[in-house]
């Protein structure tokens, strides 16, 4: 149902706004900083306000739907539409990128990294915040790929200008991985385009999202709709990123700037889990059920595989990164299974690994700032030189270890129950098998996380710093902080804040998978 | 107060908050002990209200609280647990009948009273079906609100003078709140989710404080071991409960509980897997065989905390898990038709092997640590013979004595010079009479000499292992056997070493203040008299006190669970106690002999080969530590792991990067030679002398990005094709 008055310009603000800041910023001279700040800052709060308009306005009892529908016409030639829309699915996401993006530019008020431009390095931060926006509430496949690829410019700058002594190498690498993904997932939505029949047979014509996810593939045959996924599985796997795809992923965390990271961390690995759940598996159920399996696999050997890689680690922004591998597995681990409960633990596992890696990735930041290294050997006594510090970083290392009570948990114990009993038509025994693995990862993750914080957080500081004062969290990064400290305790207390809200959108994806697992 | 039990832990809860968040501002640093004790003070209250109105509705049943036998089996195959502050009096009543055998005295007399349960539904949801966060309280909780209660309300007022000064005193208590209030959570649990919640957050609160005194390495060295060991463990933890919910499709205990004892063979393979999977977590939480190892370097943390965590309550969380869910457990293993088990083996050859190490200490608090590591396999091996109420009874009283002991060992090293090797101590007998008094006490009642408290609890066990339910257990009683003669044994060296003989220590010992003995003798008179909960009948009846007799085994037992797997209780013996009571005097005796009389063979670990391999077997803590430490997480932290560093960066990465480099090379290649060399060539040659942009194209073609992308865009072109053909 399409919406009208206010609510139909909701989405589309929320979107476009950071756009707009950006275009004003543009036209400000570059001598005005705090003119620039003031606007950067003011459209993403705009934006997250009318998010929080979205929030309250949203009709929770029908979170299945899409609400705030827009349908206009936009490439009438390929009978491409804008189509614009939010379901319980979109929404924890869209409000999780909709809070990151203030929260990293208050975090690099007064000092954006080296080289330094304000101006620059904030008209970016506002462009990719347009690109996640959108790709979280467009509708229609053409309207989708642009946000999902104007994401990746920004990016490629802020990690190719103001990152770290190998950003070069790390940008090009980020950029050319994901490119690579993104150039087989726009053949496999072409192929959609024509190869997708509606229950009649007639072929459709359509990048309406809506309507593909209603005909559910059937039409295609079995093994076109398997190579279909296969494009879409690299497009969002190599996003995700999914081992053996994740390479780029450690280069580009460790080379970006701090908001990067939060960013790359929070929001921009969800793009690929969040493709999986809205396009793959409801596009082509048939095909899924084939995947799932495989994408099980590469997931549970993620998990192990990233936590021995975080083990490995000397550099703490590193393990951070490769700790990322480990996580995003449980969330493929959960939406392979194909079930309620891995779909539902998978989406909360992305918001909650958005918060707490993007925590973590802030203190490493603080961290740098302070230290000018991020050498694990080096560091030491983070609780007795900034003991604010060492306890936020000892509350997020608690968090990303699956502490029960805080949010990680939600997103690890769903996704490995959920392995006990995959969905239909999928072998039982493979999946118990990954969940005992899983089961096995978390210990790995208590290690690494454990280490690392005895390392850096314990004993005495070293006696490299011992002449420098070594200031504790300012206001700044509490601001930046609190947001994220307050929704990791808050959803890890009340954990149906976000499962009450995508639980629907879910059943209706695993009722159409077990509906063409019932024909099979 | 049984309704709204949830207020318990909620109130340290709030005053953990309180006391980090405000403590040093608004409070005082040095004064947040008031705000602790106070809070503590109020759920000792409330704990003791819930007992009370608990031993009120088994005495006094309100209509609805009673299963009537062969009630009618209803469905329950939904969790849908919905209903506000139901207390499910009707839900589940699916017992069918009473399976209680006779032949063994003490069955059932009392009624089946339905567990209080209070839930709000609004926790989480998933797949449509809403999952509750409650309470369920009924006589195993009540008890253990009593325990955890009590003792931490001790150890918080024992603790405002042992920590005092300390450099994190605020923390100290904030982190001594949350324990208590995660405790309280976790036995009041309405569900297994919540027991995981309950299980982790008690684990944190544990690594908090073992490494309090972060600054020294060991002290975090110990910390870290104590968590990830219980990782280990919280595998079978995660696993054993996935395949509860898995079978019973419910998270809720008292549903699972129902509908085992409902029908306990309906899935019994299941429940064994589920079992042995459990076991791995209980092992790990109550310091059983093989994962024991992280509870004696647990005693780096502050003694108070040992006293309360490592000693009474939180290593206990094991042994209430089983207790909880017990018709699990007692299906699972088969523990009524078999004559040993998984169970009952692990507990056993843990109390054997945890007193034997015990023997080869000499810091007085890791001979303790080994001591619990010792009972709490007793514990365990009560629960795998069936002895559900001697398991419970023995948990009651050993949370008091061996709290009364860690304090007794830190009152001693508050003393001596900060020192736990008692090497460093003898003689303090004089100097510390409270202490003594208190400490000889409380090992009296571990020795498990009549009439103190242990006494009573050992017994029951041991005859909990003669009778067993269909088959007897004969190894686990020889097992206990020899666990009651090691115990009196090194609880007598450790008094003879730490009071007696002359002074080796340093400066003056003297009594701690008041602050601390107060405690000490009031665990000590629990020591004496809290075995009188469960005093078998024929004790009483010559004071016409029949009516006093099992108190706990009344009160406690869930038998609204139990009495559909049929356990009966053994009848009380005289043997049995005598024999219980001959080791335990005997054990005593010839170590009296050996050091006090300086008879027996003296310096034999010196002198004779086997002795001596014996003992540094023992001293090495039989190598598991060397295990685990050297052979296992070096493993898994060095070469795997380096491995896998090096396939990502050599491997996966090197086939990246190879990637990128020949699509480059292919680029220039092409751009050579069939770019500039074939094509331009040719429009060279056909249109010499054309004004040529290409300049301004060599530009655009030389970038890297755009012939990486004009590459990538022409594979996925070709796979196109491959799609038009397949199609």
């Amino acid at each position: 149902m399409e919406a009208t008055g206010f609510d139909s310009w909701v989405l589309s603000l929320t979107v476009f706004l950071p756009l707009v800041g950006a275009v004003v910023i543009m036209m400000i001279p570059k001598a005005y900083e705090a003119e620039v700040k003031l606007v950067a800052l003011g459209s993403s709060l705009l934006a997250l306000i009318i998010g929080l308009y979205i929030t309250i306005q949203f009709n929770y009892g029908a979170a299945g739907d899409l609400q705030f529908v827009v349908d206009k016409g936009w490439i009438d030639v390929i009978n491409s539409r804008y189509i614009v829309g939010l379901d319980g699915l979109s929404l924890p996401l869209l409000m999780l990128s909709l809070v990151t993006v203030p929260l990293c530019l208050i975090y690099s008020w007064n000092h954006v990294p080296e080289p330094g431009n304000t101006k620059a390095f904030f008209i970016l931060l506002l462009i990719l915040s347009t690109g996640m926006n959108g790709t979280f509430v467009a509708q229609d496949m053409i309207l989708f790929f642009v946000f999902f690829e104007i994401v990746l410019l920004p990016m490629y700058f802020l990690i190719g200008v103001w990152g770290g002594e190998d950003r070069r190498y790390a940008s090009l690498k980020f950029f050319l991985y994901t490119l690579f993904g993104s150039a087989l997932m726009i053949i496999s939505f072409l192929a959609l385009f024509f190869l997708s029949k509606d229950s009649a047979g007639e072929l459709l014509h359509t990048f309406d999202m809506r309507v593909l996810t209603d005909v559910a593939g059937v039409g295609i045959i079995k093994s076109t709709q398997v190579w279909i996924f296969a494009g879409l599985f690299m497009g969002f796997g190599i996003k995700v990123p999914m081992f053996p795809f994740h390479t780029w992923l450690p280069d580009a965390h460790t080379q970006a700037p701090t908001v990067g990271s939060v960013i790359l961390a929070a929001v921009l690995l969800k793009l690929g889990t969040y493709g999986f759940v809205r396009i793959a598996i409801p596009f082509l159920p048939d095909a899924a059920i084939s995947w799932a399996p495989w994408i099980g696999l590469l997931a549970v050997i993620g998990i192990i595989y990233g936590a021995l890689g975080c083990l490995a680690q000397s550099d703490m922004k590193r393990l951070i990164a490769f700790s990322s591998v480990a996580h995003m597995g449980f969330v493929m681990l959960g939406i392979a299974t194909l079930t309620d409960f891995g779909i539902n633990a998978a989406i909360f596992g992305m918001v909650a690994h958005g918060m707490i890696t993007g925590m973590l990735f802030f203190i490493a930041g603080s961290v740098k700032e302070r230290y000018h290294t991020l050498e694990i050997s080096r560091l030491g006594g983070l609780l007795k030189s900034a003991p604010r510090m060492g306890w936020i970083l000892g509350f997020a290392s608690m968090a990303s270890l699956g502490l029960p009570g805080l949010a990680g948990f939600w997103g690890e114990f769903p996704a490995i129950l959920s392995a006990y009993n995959p969905g239909a038509g999928m072998p039982e025994e493979t999946f118990r098998t990954y969940m005992v693995i899983a089961a096995i990862g978390t210990v790995l993750a208590a290690g690494y996380l454990l280490w690392l914080y005895q390392r850096t957080a314990f004993g005495e500081p070293p006696e490299e710093f011992a002449g420098h004062e070594i200031a504790d969290v300012n206001r700044f990064e509490w601001i930046a902080w609190t947001p994220f400290l307050v929704g990791i305790a808050l959803f890890g207390v009340w954990p149906n804040l976000i499962f009450n809200v995508t639980d629907d959108v879910v059943a209706g994806i695993t009722a159409s998978v077990e509906a063409i697992a019932a024909g099979n | 107060m049984l309704e709204n039990a949830f207020i318990i832990p909620l109130i340290p809860a709030i005053s953990f908050v309180v006391i980090l968040f405000f403590g040093k501002r608004f409070i005082g640093a040095g004064r947040v002990h008031v705000v602790g004790i106070t809070a503590l003070g109020l759920v000792w209250v409330l704990s003791a209200v819930a007992a009370f109105q608990w031993t009120q509705r088994v005495e006094d049943p309100p209509p609805g609280a009673i299963v009537q036998l062969e009630a009618h089996v209803d469905e329950h195959g939904d969790q849908r647990a919905d209903e506000h502050g139901d207390d499910h009096a009707n839900d589940h009543a699916a017992l069918s009948q009473d399976h209680s055998k006779d032949g063994h005295g003490g069955g059932h007399s009392s009624p089946l009273i339905r567990p209080v349960i209070s839930t709000f539904s609004q926790w989480w949801s998933n797949g449509g079906v809403e999952f509750a966060v409650g309470t369920l309280v009924d006589g195993q909780t009540v008890l253990l609100l009593i325990v955890v209660a009590s003792i931490s309300l001790l150890v918080h007022i024992y603790s405002s003078e042992y920590v005092k000064g300390d450099r994190r005193y605020v923390h100290y208590y904030a982190f001594l709140s949350l324990f208590t209030a995660a405790m309280l959570f976790f036995v009041m649990a309405q569900n297994i989710i919540q027991l995981i919640v309950g299980w982790e957050l008690v684990g944190v609160c544990s690594f908090v404080l073992i490494g309090h005194w972060w600054e020294e390495k060991p002290n975090t060295d110990a910390a870290l071991k104590a968590f990830l060991t219980n990782r280990v463990g919280d595998i079978g933890l995660i696993v054993g409960m996935i395949v509860l919910w898995g079978t019973f499709r419910t998270f809720d205990i008292d549903a699972i509980n129902t509908l085992i004892s409902a029908d306990p063979a309906a899935h019994h393979f299941a429940l064994l897997v589920a079992a042995c999977c459990l076991m791995a977590a209980v092992a790990s939480k109550s310091g059983q065989f093989p994962l024991h190892t992280w509870l004696p370097d647990a005693m780096a943390g502050p003694t108070p905390v040992s006293a309360l965590i490592h000693a009474a309550t939180m290593v206990v969380a094991g042994v209430y898990m089983i207790a909880r869910l017990y018709p699990v457990f007692y299906e699972g293993f088969s523990i009524g038709s078999s004559s040993i088990n998984l169970m009952a083996f692990i507990g056993g050859f843990t109390a054997l092997i945890g007193a034997a190490l015990a023997f080869a200490q000499w810091d007085i608090k890791k001979v303790l640590a080994y001591s619990t590591v010792s009972q709490l396999g007793y514990m365990v091996m009560a629960l795998g013979v069936g002895a559900w109420t001697a398991a419970i009874f023995h948990l009651f009283t050993h949370a008091f004595f061996k709290a009364c002991l860690f304090l007794g060992a830190g009152s001693v090293s508050h003393a001596a010079h900060h020192t736990f090797d008692m090497r460093k101590m003898g003689g303090l007998k004089k100097d510390m009479p409270h202490t003594y008094r208190t400490f000889v006490i409380s090992a009296l009642a571990l020795a498990g000499i009549f009439p103190f408290a242990g006494f009573w609890s050992k017994d029951e066990i041991l005859l909990g292992s003669l009778v067993g339910q269909e088959n007897s257990y004969p190894l686990m009683l020889i097992f206990g056997c020899a666990v009651a003669l090691m115990t009196a044994a090194y609880m007598t060296r450790v008094i003879w070493y730490t009071f007696h003989g002359e002074f080796r220590g340093e400066g003056h010992p003297h009594e701690s203040p008041k602050v601390m003995t107060v405690p000490l003798w009031i665990l000590a008179g629990m020591a004496v008299v809290a075995g009188a909960f469960n005093l078998p009948s024929p004790v009483l009846e010559p004071f016409g006190l029949e009516g006093l007799a099992h108190r706990i085994q009344t009160y406690a037992e869930p038998s609204v669970y139990l009495s559909g797997l049929g356990l009966s209780h053994p009848d009380p013996s005289l043997a049995m106690a005598l024999v219980g009571s001959a080791l335990a005097i005997s054990g005593i005796l010839v170590t009296y002999l050996y050091y006090w009389r300086g008879m027996g063979p003296h310096g034999m670990t010196q002198r004779n080969r086997y002795a001596k391999n014996g003992y540094t077997f023992l001293e090495n803590k039989y190598y598991l530590d060397h295990l685990y430490n050297d052979v296992v997480v070096e493993t898994v932290k060095r070469p795997i792991a380096n491995w896998a560093n090096r396939f990502n960066q050599n491997v996966l990465d090197g086939a990246v990067n190879a990637a990128g480099e020949t699509a480059r090379d292919t680029g220039r290649w092409i751009y050579k030679w069939i770019d500039q060399g074939a094509i331009d060539g040719s429009v060279h040659a056909a249109a010499r002398g054309a004004d040529s942009s290409g300049e301004g194209l060599r530009a655009i073609q030389s970038g890297k990005v755009q012939n990486y992308g004009q590459l990538l865009f022409g594979s996925a072109a070709v796979l196109a094709i491959v799609f038009v053909i397949v199609v």
